[in-house]
């Protein structure tokens, strides 16, 4: 029975999870077409349901029924697993996120808000979100297409490149809050948002996390004008699907991650907004990042692949670094 | 022997991960039962804007992806040592701080070696 329980609590709480995830990261997409199309003064998907709201529903459906092709000449295995490999580290990092302040209790059992605090849970999420690199990579190369190719190698050489700064940025704000488990983060946060006290390594953040996600400005590894879809060219129906919520997956993850480390978590902005349920801040404040995320994709024009190269080496890393410094020097004559 | 802590806090990650990979593997089996299957030769070959696709894919690239690899596994092992470093930077003090920004240095020098040499280079 103790068991029992100690297995049912987290699968209802990974099942509930997994469907939140996957609903908004097919909303994300519809919000992201109506936005785009408002920027551009169109009206976006109109047709299914009333504003379109049923569009990413036949998208799915649609992609479902799709015929799946896998290219003459592709190494079968490899060409399957590759955006499973890619999609399970982008959905499991949700395993450690606190969506809220308070456990519920619904029928005697106690949900926490969380799957699972870990003591390590930011170096979880970025040890798991580095394995998406492999199955971007392993997919171009599988496919037999030269666009595949030199959209995953590109996609794979920016990745890690990125992934340093993203992970040189962070350590500012484990600095500050002396532990990497994600709720201690967040209440580490009572008193003062990090952002405040972090600004450059938000910055930096923000930017390595649009990277990360293979996002414009940064979409190299998938420009449509010169590598038709790069990494994923040859992929069709339910597998072509996967790449794409992998990417949304990344993108709420990221903006998840973001919203803890620098805005606060579920921590209301000032006392007097305290009346309004922590969770409806936590979502605010990552919603209010997806949408930066699509306003810089409706605003910027594509870097050069150079450009993004020596951006990442030759700025963000030695950028990184000197927070890192200046931060501990400070941190150090603070507290004495 | 994990002193009671491992299990139960990693459990549901390992449950998440094999619920992660049942629904991607039995998604693709879902849809097979259901999905179109005709394939002839032209469906099957590679896109390449509508030509007839000449050699083969896997063709040699550019030396500068093995180097950002290389330089990448050095650099990312020094952001392993920071994150230990920067949880417990309250309790080691100045010899900490002073251990870091050394160690810190010694990877500049390498860093701007790399950086004179051309390795970071793309054109």
């Amino acid at each position: 029975m103790e068991i029992g329980l100690k297995i049912l609590v987290p699968l209802i709480e990974i099942s509930v999870v997994l469907g939140i995830v996957l609903f908004h990261v097919a909303y994300i997409t519809y919000f992201e077409r109506k936005i785009l199309s408002h920027m551009q003064d169109r009206l976006g998907p109109m047709e299914v349901g009333p504003h379109g709201l049923l569009q990413p529903i036949a998208d799915g459906l649609k992609l479902f029924f799709k015929e799946d092709i896998i290219p003459a000449g592709a190494d079968k295995i490899i060409f399957s697993i590759a955006p499973i490999i890619v999609l399970v580290p982008a959905l499991i990092g949700f395993a450690v996120i606190p969506f809220a302040k308070e456990s519920i209790t619904i029928f005697g059992l106690t949900f926490k808000p969380f799957i699972t605090d870990i003591n390590i849970g930011i170096l979880y999420i970025f040890a798991f979100a580095s394995i998406g690199a492999y199955g971007v990579i392993l997919g171009g190369w599988a496919s037999n297409s030269k666009y595949a190719l030199l959209g995953g190698l590109r996609a794979g050489a920016q990745m890690v490149s990125y992934e340093l700064a993203l992970g040189l940025s962070i350590i500012g704000v484990l600095l500050l809050s002396q532990s990497l488990s994600m709720v201690q983060i967040v209440e580490a946060q009572n008193r003062i948002w990090f952002v405040l006290l972090q600004p450059v390594a938000f910055v930096i953040y923000v930017i390595c996390a649009v990277a990360e996600t293979n996002r414009l400005p940064f979409d190299m590894p998938e420009a449509e004008s010169e590598l038709v879809a790069g990494f994923f060219t040859e992929y069709s129906g339910m597998r072509f699907s996967f790449f794409f919520l992998a990417e949304y997956a990344n993108m709420i993850l990221v903006s998840c991650i973001a919203a803890i480390l620098f805005l606060g978590g579920w921590h209301a902005p000032f006392k007097f907004l305290e009346f309004i349920p922590p969770t409806i801040w936590f979502i605010l404040k990552v919603y209010f990042i997806l949408f930066f995320f699509i306003w810089i994709r409706g605003t910027l024009p594509r870097v050069r692949y150079d450009q993004l190269m020596k951006f990442g080496w030759k700025v963000m890393i030695p950028l990184s670094l000197a927070n890192i410094i200046v931060t501990s020097i400070v941190l150090y004559i603070v507290r004495g | 022997m994990f002193g009671g802590y491992l299990p139960s806090n990693y459990l549901p990650i390992v449950v998440f991960i094999i619920i992660a990979i049942a629904f991607g593997a039995g998604t693709i089996v879902a849809g097979y039962l259901v999905r179109p299957k005709k394939t002839y030769p032209e469906k099957l070959s590679p896109y390449e804007s509508g030509m007839k696709p000449f050699s083969d894919a896997r063709t040699p690239f550019p030396m500068r992806y093995y180097i950002i690899a290389m330089l990448f596994v050095l650099f990312d092992i020094e952001v392993v040592f920071l994150y230990p470093w920067a949880v417990v930077f309250n309790k080691i003090g100045l010899y900490g701080l002073i251990e870091m920004m050394l160690f810190i240095a010694i990877l500049l020098v390498g860093y701007f070696y790399a950086w004179k040499k051309g390795a970071l280079e793309w054109d």
